[in-house]
């Protein structure tokens, strides 16, 4: 028994390490994973590096009762994020939406990939091209090569 | 490649860098651009701080330029702010409509007693949720309201005595000289 009494002391602790959460009833119409979810992924203005889930400022304490509500009254995950969207811009997301100004946020590092690809693509096929070359002699080379080896044990060569 | 591309482009893609990142550190991070700017002030009514039974609501825009700026008693840089809408309301250039969020009466009272009042009216947005409406993240902020009730620029944090001179009064003569 005395154990069981100290689990549950340690378990109690745990609950400041849930920074800013609110005690809010979870049920079918609200299930805690969707809500979890969708307050993970949008961002508190205030502290701006966390998200609401994270957040113990004031101002995400009171999205977050938001986000509630608009569950509790039915409201889809879009519908919610369309709602913040319209005050807060898209800065309130994590995930930058898809469009002409984030363009280049989302595929400038594709593009600077396909660029490095090209250069090491290039490059190798010059190394490969330099190694090939080097493997041949040049026609000096390789008339002393012929006369060595058509010639007779030189001199030095007999001594062995 | 000629010879001396090899040199200057690594050059040039360094200076374009450069610019770029030296740019950045003058932006603001905390200045976030308000989706609200260009858009019909949201739609609110609320008690007015000085008179409970009355209400403010968004309809009292309509007609004339306007301020709403948004204040309260435990924010530290609207105690800054605070000479300076006197100051803007003394000249009479243009209503200044208060939101107090997420305060409570009798200290939003006391403080309007104690340093003026330089407000038309305040609405009393006790739970913050009109506060949110407006996307309100960081007190003080003041939106510029249109003679159609339309926000036409906001302002975050606090408005000083240069921000008033060389951006927000232009920006109010040019609305007054608007069609209604």
């Amino acid at each position: 028994m005395p154990r069981v009494i100290l689990a549950g002391c340690l378990c109690l602790q745990l609950i400041p390490a849930l920074a800013g959460v609110e005690m809010f009833d979870f049920n079918a119409q609200v299930p805690e994973q969707r809500y979890m979810a969708l307050i993970a992924q949008l961002r508190c203005l205030v502290c701006q590096n966390q998200s609401l889930a994270d957040s113990d400022a004031d101002l995400a304490h009171d999205l977050r009762v938001e986000v509630y509500e608009h569950m509790q009254q039915g409201e889809s995950d879009q519908q919610i994020i369309d709602f913040l969207v319209q005050r807060y811009g898209d800065f309130v997301l994590y995930k930058p939406p898809l469009k002409p100004s984030t363009y280049l946020l989302w595929y400038g590092p594709f593009f600077l990939l396909g660029i490095g690809l090209l250069l090491l693509a290039r490059n190798i096929r010059q190394r490969g091209r330099l190694a090939r070359e080097a493997d041949k002699f040049s026609p000096e080379e390789q008339a002393r090569i012929d006369a060595l080896l058509a010639d007779k044990p030189r001199p030095e060569d007999k001594e062995v | 490649m000629p010879r001396f591309l090899r040199y200057l482009l690594p050059l040039a893609l360094f200076l374009a860098m450069a610019a770029l990142l030296y740019r950045g550190l003058s932006i603001d991070p905390r200045f976030v651009p308000s989706p609200l700017v260009g858009k019909p002030a949201p739609s609110f009514s609320l008690p007015q701080l000085e008179n409970p039974q009355a209400t403010v609501s968004n309809a009292d825009f309509s007609g004339k330029v306007s301020l709403l700026n948004v204040w309260a008693t435990w924010c530290v840089s609207c105690r800054a702010e605070h000479s300076v809408l006197m100051q803007l309301a003394a000249t009479g250039a243009v209503p200044i409509y208060g939101l107090n969020y997420k305060d409570e009466r009798p200290l939003a009272l006391n403080w309007l007693q104690q340093f003026g009042d330089p407000y038309h009216v305040n609405a009393f947005d006790a739970d913050g949720r009109v506060g949110i409406n407006w996307g309100v993240y960081g007190t003080p902020e003041t939106f510029l309201i249109d003679k159609r009730g339309v926000i036409r620029h906001k302002f975050t944090g606090p408005l000083t005595r240069d921000i008033v001179q060389r951006e927000l009064l232009p920006l109010v003569q040019q609305l007054k000289a608007e069609q209604g």
